[in-house]
């Protein structure tokens, strides 16, 4: 069940070039992985969707890359810090799957941790641009990772014979490509929000020429 | 009385918060369905938004057929926000939506920044849908209009009932690397905190017009807000930007207005519409 509360902010953590934002959890259920949350971000007129990361007992983080206004007023947060958080919110990854892999760019390996802890550590594929990014490989059990120009696609190609079923998250370019090897693979896709729970009709994705609001249909969407 | 502003909440996903309106307004309904404009279609900016969403809504009879059943039993009246590309389009929606007891009230959308628009003037859109309906009709307008308060006099005299004010303002945002527009639509209508001033300026003139009532909006986050649109002379305040950043806004905003009221000596909402305007209360018809 979603619900709004106002959350401290335990620690703000550097991980390579990214910041996990440990949040006390409030009354707050941490909900089913790939699904996110609005974040206040202190400042701005909108909140910010953020998968959940991580789910330790009391607490819920986010793992976030300072790129625009919103994501630099939430990585620069200070313990004690307070957030309005709403969530969860949207579709999550469905579990119910028999020989999981796990598939992550970027920002997307986000929602890995918490995906892996339900699925019990299965293996994963991160992709990172540079090797300072890669240190967020860390917060993925069993993970490979790469560094361009190697892409993910590269292990992935051999995975998908051994039939692995997909789990993605990452930019929409390594999405198409991880589709194309993986038909079935449950991809978790991106897009600004205002709102995160349908009001604005604002994340519109077009995938294969139709257009679906993300928040409701998504973020995790079946590939084929 | 809090609305939410049209196209600002979706009833059918969020009923807990469209129960705690007074009334919900409906996205715009078109007479065809329309599956709205390529992403992106919203970007933040310093003080507010922009969207391009361009009207997606599954048409007239999408609406009468599957979401106005469910909407009703919400147990909240309905406002159907109407929406056309010629006269003729509102004054039909006008005479399929006069039949449905669900619909309370017609919000004739005479200004969406996100698509062409009717050829005919405000006026001339009012006149050939107010023969259509007995129901209520509120014509929905731009404050970007060369003279509103001349709008807002010829919509009354074509037969509008009230006036809801505002509508988005058309604005630009630039990516921050490649300055390339950030919308896909490229403009988009600017909503939010920034457009208080103007949307108080439109009812501040509007009222004094005609003395139609009016549903202020425009940047309405808090109870204050909410008073100094009623001081202008709103009857009722719709809620836009607000609802996406705090879901609970409906609850919220009235309690800080009845706070308000009170801290001022009023009894109800009623009291307080019109007080800002320097001749007093404009006595309405």
């Amino acid at each position: 069940m979603r619900r709004r509360e106002r959350l401290r902010v335990v620690a703000n953590e550097a991980i390579g070039p990214y910041s996990l934002l440990r949040l006390e959890r409030g009354g707050l259920e941490p909900g089913i992985p790939g699904q996110f949350f609005m974040l206040e971000a202190p400042g701005r007129p909108l909140p910010r969707p953020m998968s959940l990361c991580q789910a330790p007992p009391g607490e819920l983080s986010f793992l976030l890359e300072a790129v625009g206004t919103g994501t630099r007023a939430l990585a620069e947060t200070q313990p004690g810090d307070e957030l309005h958080v709403f969530g969860p919110l949207g579709n999550g990854y469905r579990l119910d799957v028999e020989k999981p892999l796990l598939v992550g760019g970027g920002i997307g390996v986000a929602p890995l941790p918490y995906l892996s802890e339900q699925l019990g550590n299965p293996p994963a594929i991160l992709g990172f641009r540079s090797d300072w990014h890669a240190e967020a490989a860390v917060l993925v059990p069993n993970a490979e990772s790469v560094v361009e120009p190697t892409l993910v696609t590269e292990p992935l190609t051999d995975l998908v014979t051994q039939r692995y079923k997909v789990l993605a998250c990452g930019p929409e370019p390594m999405l198409q490509a991880v589709r194309e090897l993986a038909p079935d693979a449950q991809l978790a896709w991106e897009a600004p929000m205002a709102c995160g729970y349908g009001a604005c009709y604002g994340c519109s994705v077009e995938i294969d020429g139709v257009l679906q609001r993300l928040c409701v249909a998504g973020p995790v969407l079946e590939a084929a | 009385m809090i609305l939410n502003a049209s196209g600002c909440l979706d009833a059918l996903e969020a009923p807990e918060v469209a129960r705690a309106l007074d009334a919900f307004v409906t996205k715009t309904v078109t007479p065809l369905p329309r599956e709205g404009n390529r992403p992106v279609r919203i970007a933040e900016t310093e003080a507010g938004m922009l969207n391009s969403i361009g009207l997606e809504n599954p048409g007239v009879e999408g609406l009468l057929a599957e979401k106005l059943p469910r909407l009703a039993e919400l147990g909240v009246p309905l406002w159907v926000s109407v929406g056309g590309f010629a006269a003729s389009d509102y004054a039909e929606i006008c005479a399929a939506l006069d039949e449905r007891a669900e619909v309370s009230t017609i919000e004739l959308n005479l200004s969406c920044p996100n698509v062409e628009e009717a050829p005919e003037s405000a006026a001339e859109i009012v006149a050939a849908a107010r023969p259509r309906t007995g129901k209520p009709l509120y014509a929905k307008l731009s404050p970007a209009a060369t003279d509103l308060p001349e709008t807002a006099r010829a919509v009354q005299a074509a037969g509008a009932d009230g006036l809801s004010l505002v509508n988005t303002i058309k604005g630009l945002a630039l990516d921050e690397r490649t300055l390339e527009p950030r919308l896909g639509h490229e403009l988009g209508g600017y909503s939010g905190p920034a457009l208080k001033p103007i949307a108080l300026a439109a009812v501040y003139q509007c009222y004094r017009a005609t003395g139609l009532p009016i549903v202020g909006m425009g940047g309405v986050s808090t109870g204050r807000d909410a008073l100094e649109f009623l001081a202008a002379g709103a009857r009722a305040v719709a809620l836009g930007t607000v609802l996406f950043s705090d879901p609970e806004a409906p609850g919220r905003v009235r309690r800080e207005l009845a706070e308000e009221l009170a801290a001022r000596g009023l009894a109800q909402p009623g009291d307080a519409t019109g007080l800002a305007q320097a001749g007093g209360t404009v006595t309405v018809a």
